[in-house]
């Protein structure tokens, strides 16, 4: 609605905003891989921004344009009411960007999910797993070059991974844990 | 005739007749007609009997309960891969049997008296002939801590069906339920302790037989009336003995599955089931005989109906069929109405969770228990 | 101090923490999900959270049919409210035609919209009473459920998937006898909504069970992007039928019920509110629709007349190339949003000029509260996952798509 986000964005990181516009009532940044962090940080800490919640994190994959595919960040502010979109353009060979997880935990969440369906990198991401669909699955399947009637290949049955202990404290090593008593 | 048959006859009757057919009745009445009611709804209705279809009998639903009866008894008995195929099949038992051997003490009536019956002043019946127990199965002088020792045995069905299932979940099942089970006797025992003060006998005619007292000339000495306190622990922990609702975590559906019940189908687990409503009557008996007058009738002693201290003749005469049918009568109805109750319960409330129940049987329900016996000791060696 | 003497125990007694799979096929996992919970005895220490057990490939599946031909698939997106869904996914496609539709529909819209939140809510708390052990709250909160969608088969001819909305208005007009049908229904649900909560509000037992479990506090709500219910149970009261007000939410009275603790017992209390809020606002509908058109009448966008497609070859013509083609949406990308039973819908959608879309991304609650619910559970107990996970309310359809 109002330009105000936009603005601040433009001033204190005018090398981030490639392009930005206010269509149909939303305001839009567009960005890079390497800046969108900064902005996200920006708009998250400044106190005339405030974005304390992350509504949504996709990506998007424009079939037939050299920068192929996009990652959508739309955030809003609860006190201030305001909602801005922050898209980052990826190239297709160079499918990485800075997790958000660091701001909002939401993104790690999210960020899974961006992975499961396009195949983006998270860099700094602790858990980057499939979450809609299973382990064996191959490919990222909302590309536009995945066929909508492609078949998988049949998986063999899993051994009974992560039904002991150990493997399972193992696989999630690192992970900070609540619980009665911590246990390394 | 010989003492024997008498006994057989007597088992027969009791346990088979009135405890079977009442928990088996259950699964229809209480399970499906009695939540029908509360829910709003009508329970089964529709299926016909032998082609009869008079809406009266399709209405109570029997044949329903008939044809699931059969499908119980047919289904495959399972066994689950790695179980210990002896402990499986044995928790059943543990968990039926104690339930049956229990009702070995319940009197449903006084000692048959073939002679005439005077009512002295002290409210005690002299029999001018032979005294015959035709309506208690076994007469132990320590009655009710044989109820009450055979009802500590099912603790170790539950906890062996939840080891032998080689389930994790069965496994949480059997722990609670040990856990549960071995907390609230303790305050089974505490609430027992204070209407022992009172009555001065463990054996449960004698004990029934005292109730008929009447206190101050109006008020027959009920256990409800001179031990409220206990009745209201018993009833509580009765309930959490048998694991009914709101008590029933270790089968608790929603959380752990069915917990120790889950790796068993067909008869196996009808019996369980069974089990259980057996041991659901035998509590309400045992609220019945200790705390609501057993076989006692109010003011009706053995000639006929006294009011005030008895005088030798009674206010209104009785013929001795009719007591003996009167009381018979009345002991089924207080059992009958303390198993309704329960099902009320399990209906209505919700579930509680693990650690509030442990909080209950010994934060609340045992200091409790501790002061009832203490204020009845005190208020016994004064009166 | 503690922690020597929990060392020196489990020395003794070698406990080790148990692996239970709480598994997708779960009494109480109404919706599939898969837990894997380590336990120390009954605390939960750690939990994994697997969704997915009921992915169908909606957004692969709408980029391949036309606008319009995604109203289905979002009806099955939160199945026990489709027409929020319905109506969330119109709006959106709307804001991107910048279509203005016409007062009765935004009416329309409204009063559906509330009876599809009645129907979501009463499924909770019913399923809540269910799972604690109150088997008969259940059973009442559900007859309750039944009349409501007696209601919505009246409109809309289907009691769970609609498919009613349509992109610049509705499929139908509201029948004759409605309001007379709602004024009887709506006696017998403000009965069930008093038994339920003489049955389970103030019941020893449930407060025991609800209250303070499942604790969640205002900074971790926003952290994990927790909204609807879940969130003003925190005490933020951010509902966006109020801060962004759409369909005529801006002009009916009604009031946003907050908590205090974000615990279960105040999501509970926040839905049964909601409940009472929603019959208010429907009625307030039913006294101020008038009578008038329910669709636009942009022919970009609306099927002509029945009477034009056969006697006029524009109308042919039209009405073939809207259902063929689909409806010509503007390229450009929008985010909208409306308030879901669940929390806060979002639809972002990409166009690309033609008939078909060429992005629906979903933005589902459910989904967004299973990335953050293992910090309710953590810690907590395993009986307590049970009412948490209910008064969470994940749906299976809109979590997974």
């Amino acid at each position: 609605m109002s330009k105000k986000l936009i603005e601040l964005v433009k001033k204190q990181l005018p090398d981030a905003v490639l392009d930005s516009h206010s269509r149909l009532g939303n305001d839009t940044i567009i960005t890079s891989t390497e800046h969108a962090h900064d902005v996200l940080v920006l708009l998250f800490s400044d106190e005339k921004a405030n974005m304390n919640m992350l509504r949504d994190l996709t990506a998007v994959d424009y079939m037939n344009r050299v920068p192929r595919f996009e990652v959508v960040y739309v955030l809003y502010s609860l006190e201030h009411r305001h909602q801005i979109i922050v898209r980052a353009v990826a190239h297709e060979d160079d499918l990485k960007i800075p997790t958000a997880s660091d701001i909002w935990p939401v993104a790690g969440w999210l960020e899974r999910e961006v992975w499961d369906m396009y195949g983006v990198v998270f860099e700094g991401h602790s858990d980057l797993r499939r979450v809609l669909l299973y382990e064996e699955f191959e490919g990222h399947p909302l590309r536009k070059d995945y066929a909508i009637q492609a078949s998988q290949p049949r998986i063999e049955l899993r051994a009974r991974e992560r039904d002991s202990v150990e493997e399972y404290l193992e696989f999630h090593k690192g992970e900070e844990s609540a619980g009665s008593r911590e246990r390394s | 005739m010989p003492e024997w048959i008498i006994t057989i006859v007597k088992i027969l009757v009791i346990v088979f007749g009135f405890v079977m057919g009442v928990a088996s009745l259950l699964t229809l009445v209480g399970d499906r007609k009695q939540s029908a009611k509360i829910q709003n709804r009508i329970g089964p209705n529709r299926a016909t009997l032998f082609g009869l279809d008079i809406q009266f009998f399709k209405n109570l639903g029997i044949s329903h309960f008939i044809a699931d009866g059969i499908k119980m008894v047919l289904k495959e008995n399972t066994i689950p891969n790695g179980a210990n195929k002896f402990l499986h099949g044995l928790a059943p038992s543990l968990v039926f049997l104690p339930g049956l051997f229990g009702w070995a003490v319940i009197p449903f009536m006084d000692t048959y008296c073939t002679g005439d019956i005077t009512v002295l002043a002290n409210y005690q019946e002299v029999c001018s002939g032979e005294e015959k127990r035709y309506f208690q199965i076994m007469h132990m002088e320590v009655g009710l801590l044989y109820a009450f020792a055979i009802t500590a045995i099912s603790v170790y069905g539950a906890a062996i069906a939840g080891w032998a299932s080689n389930n994790k979940y069965s496994l949480i099942g059997g722990l609670r339920s040990s856990a549960q089970m071995i907390s609230y006797e303790v305050a089974i025992g505490l609430s027992l302790a204070g209407v022992i003060l009172v009555y001065g006998t463990l054996d449960l005619n004698e004990m029934v037989r005292m109730q008929g007292h009447q206190m101050w000339g109006i008020v027959p000495m009920w256990g409800v009336f001179v031990q409220p306190v206990a009745f209201f622990m018993f009833f509580l922990a009765g309930m959490a003995e048998t694991k009914r609702a709101p008590f029933d975590v270790p089968e608790g559906e929603s959380e752990i599955v069915a917990g120790y019940i889950t790796e068993y189908s067909s008869m196996k687990f009808g019996v369980m089931q069974l089990g259980e409503y057996a041991a659901t009557v035998f509590i309400g008996s045992l609220v019945a005989i200790m705390f609501f007058g057993g076989w006692q009738v109010p003011f009706l002693y053995g000639d006929g109906f006294h009011f005030g201290t008895p005088t030798g003749t009674p206010d209104v005469a009785v013929p001795y069929a009719l007591i003996v049918l009167l009381r018979i009568g009345s002991m089924v109805i207080k059992t009958l109405f303390f198993v309704w109750l329960q099902f009320m319960m399990r209906w209505t409330l919700p579930r509680f969770r693990y650690d509030q129940i442990m909080t209950l049987g010994w934060k609340i329900l045992l200091p409790l228990g501790l002061a009832n016996l203490v204020i009845t000791a005190l208020l016994s060696a004064i009166f | 101090m503690a922690q020597d003497i929990f060392e020196t125990i489990d020395q003794d007694i070698h406990s080790e923490p148990m692996l239970l799979q709480m598994g997708p096929s779960h009494p109480a996992t109404h919706g599939t999900v898969r837990f894997t919970l380590l336990l120390d005895g009954e605390t939960v220490v750690k939990c994994d959270t697997e969704v997915g057990y009921l992915h169908r490939g909606f957004e692969k599946e709408c980029e391949n049919k036309t606008w319009t031909q995604a109203f289905p698939y979002t009806d099955r997106l939160n199945y026990v409210s489709p027409l929020l869904n319905n109506f969330g996914y119109a709006l959106a496609v709307e804001k991107l035609l910048e279509l203005e539709v016409p007062d009765r529909c935004n009416w329309i819209r409204t009063l559906m919209g509330e009876m599809s939140r009645l129907s979501d809510h009463l499924t909770c708390v019913g399923a809540g009473g269910l799972e604690l052990g109150a088997m008969s709250a259940f059973l009442y909160a559900l007859e309750g459920r039944e009349l409501v969608w007696d209601l919505i088969e009246m409109v809309t001819g289907a009691r769970m998937t609609v498919s009613y909305g349509r992109v610049g208005g509705v499929k139908d007009d509201l029948p004759d006898g409605f309001e007379a049908k709602w004024r009887r229904v709506k006696e017998r649900l403000v009965a069930v909504h008093a038994d339920t909560h003489k049955l389970l509000s103030r019941n020893r037992i449930f407060l025991d069970r609800m209250e303070g479990t499942g604790v969640i506090t205002q900074e971790a709500a926003l952290a994990w992007g927790y909204t609807g219910p879940t969130l003003r149970s925190t005490g933020i009261a951010y509902d966006v039928r109020k801060d962004h007000p759409y369909f005529k939410y801006g002009e009916v009275d009604f009031d946003v019920p907050v908590g205090t603790k974000g615990d279960n017992y105040d999501r509970y209390l926040c839905r049964m509110a909601e409940i009472e809020q929603s019959i208010r606002i429907i009625d307030q509908c039913f006294e101020r629709i008038e009578p008038g058109p329910i669709n636009t009448d942009d022919p970009r966008v609306m099927l002509p007349e029945k009477e034009k497609v056969y006697n006029s070859i524009e109308g042919m013509i039209s009405h073939f190339k809207i259902v063929f083609e689909g409806i010509q949406v503007p390229a450009g990308e929008v985010y909208s949003y409306t308030e879901a039973g669940c929390g806060e819908l979002g639809f972002y959608i990409v166009s690309n000029g033609t008939g078909k879309p060429w992005k629906i991304h979903v933005r589902s609650p459910s989904f967004i509260h299973m990335g953050g619910i293992h910090k309710l559970l953590e810690g907590a107990m395993l009986p307590d996952i049970i009412p948490t996970f209910d008064t969470v309310n994940m749906i299976g359809g809109e979590c997974d798509r």
